[in-house]
């Protein structure tokens, strides 16, 4: 009898745990397929764009009236974000897609610079309608491939998750038709961009290499970057010390210091510049009260740290206050010229006033002796290039690196359509329009909202 | 009081009621402290600030209590007629004049902000007139109670919107919550320097969901609540500390588990995080 209901009970438990794992087992195959449906749409949809990518430069080829050559370059400039978008959905380090990606980014600037300018008064140059030519023949190859690994995929009915899972495992034995297949488009495309950089005509949004280079001096050791680092942190007294050099990735040297209160347990961190002891940026941890002093006084504090640490002709143009945080951006001024490229930033904590950070990264890499050039065009010239509806409020000449990372003399406009305001620079030589920006107003706190 | 005659002691007794009385003539309810208002600045300062100039029409914006462009514009239009000097900081000069021009009904202002309503302030129009109660105001008034009646708006970087910055933070506490402050500082920054890099995504949300780019989003953990300390270190990140010298990778030697990683140049250690180009 017991022996039966044993039996019995057993029965149901295994039924019942059988119907659990079956479900579990759906569900598991039901993400999974999820997830490896957004990996086909990106894979599909990234050879798609790659595709109309191709067919589009080729357009542009042909094209001759300006007036369609700048909307079809356009056209081309989405359709590499879109290309863009794709690549940054598909599993990162399955593979490098660095280059891949460098190329995409690499239409899309070309595109864009030539896509806004008015081809009418200046027209694409030989030397532009050759890097056309080749950005196309490139398209063409990397769509080639593309489609040599979508038509596998397909095939053989290749799913990401597998290799995924190949991966994950370390299982070389696994079909790596994919991981190949990119491969070879990435090396594809690794032997275009040494050709591509040497067009001097050609500058790529790839990221400058910043390495502190105006930076003079000689190289400080490892006890003079601490005493520095105490001398802006103000601090002195026990203080448990710290002091790191830069790792071989760096483009530049520095020491990393930290110097710790071991009472109060706040931190100091500093980067300072082996060369000449700059301080790149500094970072204060402890924790900042409520509010006694006002974003006004605090900004005097933060001029005044400026002067006492060399910083000298700064111009405070950004403050603002982030809970018990003031937040001031100063940027060189040079007879009455704003230099923006030279910004120093300095954090102000509103409870007692002292400096809690610091960073004059960007100061560093751009400031140098700069001769400023005439402006030859006037004020009045640049303002009538301004576009009607803008009611100019105020305006002052400054210095700004344009679209293709060069500094050019502006006059900076700051003017207001109705209840936005915006920031606009022209250029002082040819009053061409280098920038216009609307400025952020305060966002509304959605947690009161709603 | 040693050494004051008694009748020098009444005196000044005088001049304080005098002064104490001409300051309750002056301000109505709420008065400003004496802090010199500058740009960027939030509270109830501003608050005052932009309903004494919305009321003599100078501000046409939403009184929110942050002082931003469309409040520095009306300042200054205001600054230029009263024949003061224009810097569109509210020092004391500036801000006498305004009191002395405008009327201010801090119980009024103070209340509507408190409910949530959209409201103006102009002078010469029936006060009650101007309010818009927000939707459903009457069925949630335990709600109305807790929020503190201050500022409704708040200073963002440029570039960024509130979600972009949330976003990051929760990354950044999925991945570095056991870091120091200086680490955490560094992940916001790797991920603002991916924006920047053309070899990844240019958006936030493409960066950070990039499938296998980071370990908090693959196991989920991004969606921990952060804390204000994460949240501040993306905003110090956005604003321009970058403690990773460029860095667009990082790992944790202890568990990283792909070999490739260690073959990128690295920068710098912070806390248990190795940073690489």
């Amino acid at each position: 009898m017991i022996r039966n209901i044993l039996v019995g009970v057993l029965a149901i438990a295994l039924v019942g745990s059988a119907f659990w794992g079956y479900q579990e087992h759906k569900e598991k195959n039901a993400i999974l397929i999820n997830a490896e449906n957004n990996y086909q749409r990106a894979f599909h949809d990234l050879s798609y764009q790659v595709d109309i990518l191709h067919d589009k430069i080729g357009n542009t080829l042909a094209m001759n009236s300006r007036n369609s050559l700048s909307p079809a370059l356009t056209d081309v400039w989405r359709i590499t974000s879109e290309a863009q978008i794709d690549v940054g959905q598909l599993p990162l380090t399955l593979m490098p897609f660095n280059k891949t990606e460098e190329f995409l980014s690499d239409i899309g600037s070309f595109s864009y610079r030539t896509g806004v300018r008015d081809l009418e008064k200046d027209p694409l140059n030989d030397k532009e309608y050759a890097r056309l030519q080749t950005l196309h023949k490139e398209a063409g190859e990397i769509q080639d491939e593309l489609r040599k690994v979508q038509y596998l995929v397909i095939k053989n009915n290749l799913r990401w998750m597998d290799v995924e899972t190949a991966l994950a495992s370390n299982d070389e034995k696994a079909d790596n038709t994919i991981i190949d297949g990119f491969k070879t488009v990435e090396k594809k495309v690794e032997g275009y961009s040494e050709t591509a950089n040497q067009d001097p005509n050609f500058i790529s949004g790839r990221q400058k290499e910043e390495n502190f280079s105006n930076l003079k001096g000689k190289e400080i050791t490892k006890k003079e970057a601490v005493a520095e680092a105490k001398r802006y942190a103000n601090l002195s007294g026990s203080l448990k010390t710290r002091v790191e050099e830069n790792g071989k990735g760096s483009d530049y040297g520095f020491y990393s210091v930290s110097l710790i209160n071991p009472a109060t347990k706040t931190e100091v961190n500093m980067d300072i510049t082996k060369v000449g002891g700059y301080p790149i940026w500094y970072i204060n941890n402890r924790k900042v009260d409520k509010s006694k002093i006002d974003l006004n006084s605090a900004s005097n504090k933060a001029v005044a740290f400026l002067k006492d640490h060399d910083f000298d002709s700064l111009d405070l143009y950004e403050s603002a206050q982030y809970g018990n945080i003031g937040m001031f951006n100063f940027v060189t001024s040079l007879n009455g010229v704003r230099i923006y490229p030279d910004s120093v930033k300095v954090k102000i904590a509103l409870d007692n006033g002292s400096v809690v950070g610091f960073s004059a990264d960007e100061f560093l890499k751009s400031n140098k002796a700069r001769e400023i050039g005439k402006a030859s065009k006037t004020i009045e010239q640049a303002r009538a290039e301004i576009n009607p509806k803008v009611k100019i409020m105020e305006e002052r000449k400054a210095l700004i690196e344009n679209e293709l990372g060069e500094e050019v003399l502006c006059y900076e406009f700051l003017g207001t359509i109705d209840s936005d305001t915006y920031r606009i620079f022209i250029n002082a030589n040819t009053v061409q329009e280098e920038r216009v920006e609307k400025l952020k107003n305060a966002e509304p706190v959605y947690e009161n909202l709603l | 009081m040693k050494g004051i005659s008694s009748k020098s002691k009444l005196l000044l007794w005088l001049l304080c009621l005098s002064v104490s009385i001409s300051l309750t003539f002056e301000t109505t309810a709420q008065a400003f402290s004496g802090q010199v208002i500058q740009r960027g600045a939030v509270g109830d300062d501003v608050i005052e600030l932009q309903a004494r100039l919305q009321n003599i029409g100078y501000y046409n914006g939403k009184i929110d209590g942050a002082y931003g462009w469309g409040t520095y514009w009306a300042l200054r239009n205001f600054q230029q007629d009263f024949g003061l000097p224009i810097d569109g900081l509210a020092g004391l000069g500036t801000r006498k004049k305004l009191v002395s021009a405008s009327n201010f009904n801090g119980k009024f202002v103070h209340e509507q902000i408190a409910k949530g309503n959209d409201f103006t302030y102009y002078g010469g129009v029936d006060i009650d007139k101007q309010v818009k109660p927000r939707k459903g105001a009457s069925g949630t008034p335990a709600r109305q109670t807790t929020r503190k009646a201050t500022a409704t708006a708040s200073n963002i970087p440029g570039g960024y919107s509130q979600n972009d910055i949330q976003l990051i933070a929760n990354a950044v506490y999925g991945e570095s919550r056991g870091e120091p402050y200086i680490g955490q500082v560094a992940v916001a920054a790797v991920i603002l320097n991916r924006v920047e890099s053309p070899s990844f995504p240019n958006s936030i949300s493409g960066v950070i969901f990039e499938p296998r780019a980071f370990t908090a989003v693959a196991d989920g953990q991004i969606w921990l609540t952060p804390n204000e300390r994460a949240r501040e270190a993306v905003i110090d990140a956005i604003n321009g500390w970058d403690p990773t010298s460029n860095a667009i990778y990082y790992f944790n030697p202890d568990t990283a588990t792909s070999g490739w990683i260690w073959s990128r140049p690295q920068i710098k250690k912070i806390g248990k995080h190795i940073f690489c180009k």
